[in-house]
This record gives structure tokens, C-alpha cells and sequence, in this order.
């Protein structure tokens, strides 16, 4: 049998990764909600955040928490430009020409930085790598504990933005009734590449948070895509409190799965998951049934 | 009538440039393009035909070629048998993932995603079971003979290539002309009026999976017999699903020979950034992403579709030029 201790451990373990799940999937799930398409290059654009923390840490020595005013902002300039030059315009107002658009950018990015960086898996070290922290039975690292708070921190923010301001009003309308917005004089095209970029700007914050404890290679994003998408389908596409509960659920189930069924198997529970909820309530777990 | 003789055309035209050479490299050239044709022509069935884009049909692919080498490896299978088990399974396994994404309504993205899905978990699952050989993969010994589908030259594999490419050119044809293709046609512009005249889109929809999914398994089993090596990244890896669907988008989805057209140029580009920029790893697939945006953004139907515009406009002008 398996100790408390371990499981207790396991559950742990799984929420803090669940948190940075969350994250990437809170950026998801924007675009989905505001613009009704699936961003098929988030994984990619997760690894370019990846990418810039790196080149940051190990070229100009940027601590990569400090690095977050610097990562986040770009990545919402990509974000903006990336709507408003390419996926808008190739869009001609049909869903699947996005789809194909953001795989196409995926495929880009991703061999782009196949191109200049090579396969290899690159990480960074810091003073505080190997911190740990008790909490219970368990110890957990600093970095894990970090990035939990900081996904914490960073839906909050993203809520406030949503629910409490001119600009999340203006996406809410859009999200809503593009038509009426747009008669009420709101700029579509502007909200829709700011809820893009607002999007990757979540991956830029995802991104800081994740590298002091993970790693970097050109495909790194496509490990997180089909588990951002499980998130943002469990938790009900639009709803931001839904892919929060939805990321730290598939966090421990992740990990419960990795501890009973071994690392390569336990991903199989994610997906399993994924199929279950796309087949029986793709509405999500959270979501209106529509 | 007039798809029959162009395909006769073009398969004539395929042997009497492949007897008529030695070279290596253009005989190679000709047996990587027509496999990215049955790629993308397996693809264009559901995809261009029936409006169904899938994002995993490595899942067939990666199907056909484990069947492949495991039937000839472990259960000491002919070659050719194996082939048509590989092709049974693909299909076996397009039925059944399309009898639980159709029942359940699945369209759109959400098709896209469940495609990816399901190769994903195949792709755990051939890592982690004994029978595939894991991540170490499997190897299919080299006994060139024809009975083991093993050939001493090229142009053995070019005429197996060619004799699948055109069978997946006669059904795409009879899709063209045939009571099912008009029905499957009607599913994809518009489910609704198609069910209001009294057309069942599930039994349709499953329809173009399985035959989908039968040429994707044949091009896996095509592959592991050429490469004589197959492991779950290969298999089940995004690879075959983006060069399937890229190719057939490119060219013209839902056409006779845009798929062809797409291989073909794909394929020419391929092999033309080969020679600039030599093998560094990653420049075909950036061309192959570009190019997939390129296409999207500017010419939606695809190369044959802007083709058949032009033609168009220029009948509709008169057929003068100018």
C-alpha cells in the first residue's frame, strides 16, 4: 500500500503544477471565450516565453521572476501583432481557417526554434533551484511553491482586468454580441488582438514561473497544449474560474497517475479525461450547458 | 469520364518517367511524392469531402505501419497479407473513433481535438506495452524478395506507391460522381439540410472516416516497408498528420488532384530548401507551416481551386485572352 505521506505528497506536487496548467489554460481559454477559436499555436508561443526567459537568464543574467516585466509585455506585443496581422486577415470569417492558420504558426515557431537552438533541452540554474520547503509530511520545492502563488496572483489580476475595467467590458461585450459591440462603437478587431495578447501575455507570466523548475526545448509546448485544452474543455470553454479548478484537478490527476501507473502511462488519464469530457459534456464541468 | 483518363494519364506519365531513368535521386523524389500524395488524398476523403478535419490521423497511419511490422515480426505473416490486415485495422479503428466523435456530434474544432487525442493516447500506449517494442521501436529485418515486399530497387516501390495512389484516386473519383460522395458532399456544406432531406450525416461521416482511414493505414504500412523501422513517435507522432493535411489543403481540399498538386509542390519545395540550406533540421516543416498560413491567407481554395477560378473567370470572359 501506498503511505499517506507519498500521497499527500503526490497531491501536493500535482497542485502546484496544476496551478501553472491553469495558467496556460486561463490564456486559453480568453481566446476562446472573446474570439470563439481554438489557438492552436499557445503551445508554441508557450515555448517562445520559455525561450525568452532562458536567453534573458543565461545571456544578461536575468533572474527569472525579474524577468516577468520584461516577458510578459512581449508577449503581448506578439500576441496583438500576431492577431491583427495574420490570424485576422487569414481568417475570412470562417473557424476552420483559424484552425489551420495557429497550426501553421505552430509549426513555424516550433521549427524556428528547432532551427536556432537545436533539440536540445536546456535549463537554468539559480541559487534557489534546490530550496525546499516543508509543508506537512511533505517537502515541496520553493520554485513549485512560487509558481503556485504566482498563478494564483495572475488569475486574480486577469479576473480584476475582466470583470472590473473599461477593456473587460469591451471584451465581455464582444465575447457576447460582436455585432451589437461593434454598433455601440467598440473596435472589434482591437479587442479581439487585445484578448490575444492578453492571452500570451499569460503565457509570459506562465512562462516565468514555470522555467526555474522545468525546462526548455523546442517542443516543450506541445506537451502542454493537449493538456491546456483538457483544462480549458473540463473547466467549460470561457470560464476562468473553471480551467483554475480545472488545471489543479489535472495537475493531481497527472500526478496520482504518474505515482500508481508509472511517468509514461500516467499522462494517459489527461487524455482519457479530455475525450470523456469532449464526448459526454463538452460544455465542461463548470460550464452553462448551451 | 474525363477523371478516368486523367488519371490513366497520370499513371502512365509516372511509369514512363520511372522506366526511363536510373537515377536514384529522381526515383527516390518520385516514390516520397507519390507517398505524400496517398497521405494527402487519404486525408482529402474526410477532410476535403467531408468537411471533417482531422488533426490525428497519425492514429491511422501509425496503425497501419505497427500492423504491418508486427504481423510479418511476430506472427510471421506474408507481406502482402500484412498489408491488408494493416489496411483492415486502420479502417477497424476509423470506424470506431468515428462512431464515438459522430454519435456524440463532434465537429469543427472539437473533431480536430478528439482526432489529436486519440493519437496521443496511442502514442502512450504504444510506449508503454510490450508488443510494439516501447520507445526502442521495431525493426523489420531486410529480406529483399517480393514476397516480403521488399524490393532491390526504387522502382518496386514506386509501382506499389502508384498502384495505392491511383486506387485512392478511383475512390476519390467515384466520391465525385457517386450517390455516397453527393451525400457526403450535402453533410459538409450543410448538416442540417442534408438530414432535412432525409440523409443520415452518422452513417455518411462514418463512411469517410473508415475509407479514410483504410488509405492513411495503407500509407503506415507503405512507410514501415520502405524504412524498414517504425517506433511510437514515428508512428503516432503529429508528423504524418500535418504533412496528410498540409499536402491537401495546399493543393485544393475536395478536389481530384489538388492533393496530388499539394505532395507534389510540398515536396519540390522539400527538396529545393534541401539543397539550400543542406540538412539543418527544422527548415522544411518552418516552409511547410509558412506555406499552410501562405495558402490560408491568400488563396482559401487552395493552388487547383485558384486554378479552376481562374479558368472560370477567363470562360467566363469570353476565352479571350488578356
Amino acid at each position: 500500500m501506498y503511505d499517506p505521506a507519498i500521497i499527500f505528497a503526490s497531491v501536493l506536487n500535482g497542485l502546484t503544477t496544476g496551478a501553472v496548467y491553469a495558467l496556460v489554460a486561463l490564456g486559453l481559454t480568453l481566446i476562446y471565450g472573446v474570439l470563439h477559436i481554438i489557438n492552436f499555436a499557445h503551445g508554441a508561443a508557450l515555448m517562445v516565453a520559455l525561450y525568452a526567459v532562458y536567453l534573458l537568464r543565461a545571456h544578461l543574467g536575468i533572474d527569472p521572476y525579474l524577468a516577468l516585466p520584461l516577458v510578459v509585455p512581449a508577449m503581448f506585443a506578439l500576441g496583438y501583432a500576431l492577431q491583427r496581422g495574420i490570424i485576422n486577415r487569414a481568417s475570412h470569417g470562417k473557424d476552420e481557417n483559424i484552425l489551420l492558420v495557429t497550426l501553421g504558426l505552430a509549426i513555424v515557431l516550433e521549427n524556428l526554434a528547432l532551427l536556432l537552438f537545436k533539440s536540445d533541452t536546456r535549463t537554468i540554474d539559480t541559487a534557489y533551484t534546490l530550496t525546499t520547503v516543508p509543508i506537512g509530511p511533505a517537502v515541496i520545492a520553493l520554485t513549485k511553491l512560487i509558481a503556485f502563488g504566482g498563478a494564483l496572483v495572475t488569475s486574480a489580476l486577469l479576473l480584476w482586468l475582466v470583470t472590473r475595467t473599461d477593456l473587460g467590458r469591451a471584451i465581455r461585450a464582444v465575447a457576447k454580441e460582436k455585432h451589437g459591440a461593434k454598433l455601440m462603437g467598440i473596435d472589434v478587431d482591437h479587442v479581439y488582438a487585445m484578448s490575444f495578447g492578453i492571452g500570451l501575455a499569460c503565457l509570459g507570466a506562465a512562462a516565468c514561473f514555470l522555467l526555474p523548475a522545468y525546462y526548455v526545448n523546442p517542443h516543450v509546448g506541445s506537451g502542454f497544449v493537449l493538456i491546456a485544452f483538457t483544462i480549458v474543455v473540463l473547466g467549460g470553454m470561457g470560464s476562468f474560474a473553471g480551467a483554475l479548478a480545472g488545471g489543479l484537478l489535472i495537475g493531481v490527476v497527472e500526478s496520482l497517475g504518474g505515482l500508481f501507473l508509472g511517468e509514461s502511462l500516467g499522462q494517459i488519464g489527461i487524455f482519457l479525461i479530455f475525450i470523456a469530457v469532449l464526448l459526454l459534456r463538452p460544455q465542461g464541468l463548470f460550464g452553462a450547458r448551451v | 469520364m474525363r477523371d478516368l483518363l486523367g488519371i490513366a494519364v497520370f499513371v502512365a506519365a509516372i511509369a514512363a518517367v520511372t522506366w526511363s531513368t536510373d537515377s536514384g535521386v529522381l526515383l527516390t523524389a518520385i516514390m516520397m511524392a507519390l507517398y505524400a500524395t496517398l497521405l494527402a488524398q487519404a486525408w482529402n476523403l474526410l477532410g476535403g469531402y467531408g468537411g471533417q478535419f482531422s488533426f490525428g490521423h497519425a492514429l491511422f497511419f501509425g496503425t497501419g505501419a505497427y500492423v504491418q511490422v508486427i504481423a510479418q515480426v511476430t506472427h510471421d505473416v506474408n507481406a502482402w497479407l500484412a498489408l491488408v490486415a494493416a489496411v483492415a485495422a486502420a479502417a477497424l479503428i476509423g470506424v470506431a473513433v468515428g462512431a464515438i466523435s459522430f454519435r456524440y456530434g463532434l465537429k469543427g474544432s472539437y473533431f480536430a481535438l478528439v482526432t489529436l487525442a486519440f493519437a496521443e493516447v496511442f502514442r502512450i500506449v504504444a510506449l508503454s506495452v510490450g508488443f510494439t517494442g516501447g520507445g526502442v521501436g521495431l525493426m523489420l529485418p531486410l529480406h529483399e524478395s517480393f514476397a516480403n515486399m521488399q524490393f532491390g530497387s526504387r522502382k518496386g516501390y514506386i509501382v506499389l506507391a502508384l498502384g495505392l495512389v491511383t486506387l485512392a484516386l478511383l475512390v476519390t473519383a467515384w466520391l465525385r460522381h457517386s450517390r455516397f460522395g453527393a451525400r457526403l458532399q450535402a453533410v459538409r456544406d450543410n448538416e442540417d439540410a442534408a438530414r432535412a432531406v432525409g440523409i443520415d450525416p452518422f452513417a455518411i461521416k462514418l463512411g469517410a472516416i473508415t475509407l479514410s482511414g483504410a488509405f492513411m493505414g495503407a500509407a503506415g504500412a507503405f512507410y514501415a516497408q520502405v524504412f524498414q523501422y517504425i517506433d511510437p513517435a514515428i508512428a503516432f507522432g503529429p508528423a504524418s498528420s500535418v504533412e496528410a493535411l498540409v499536402a491537401a489543403i495546399v493543393g485544393g481540399m475536395g478536389t481530384l488532384w489538388g492533393p496530388v498538386l499539394g505532395a507534389a509542390i510540398l515536396h519540390l519545395l522539400a527538396e529545393f530548401t534541401r539543397n539550400m540550406f543542406g540538412t539543418l533540421p527544422g527548415v522544411n516543416m518552418v516552409i511547410y507551416g509558412a506555406v499552410l498560413v501562405a495558402i490560408v491567407m491568400f488563396l482559401p481554395r487552395g493552388i487547383a481551386g485558384a486554378g479552376a477560378s481562374a479558368v472560370s473567370v477567363w470562360r467566363a470572359s469570353g476565352g479571350r485572352s488578356g
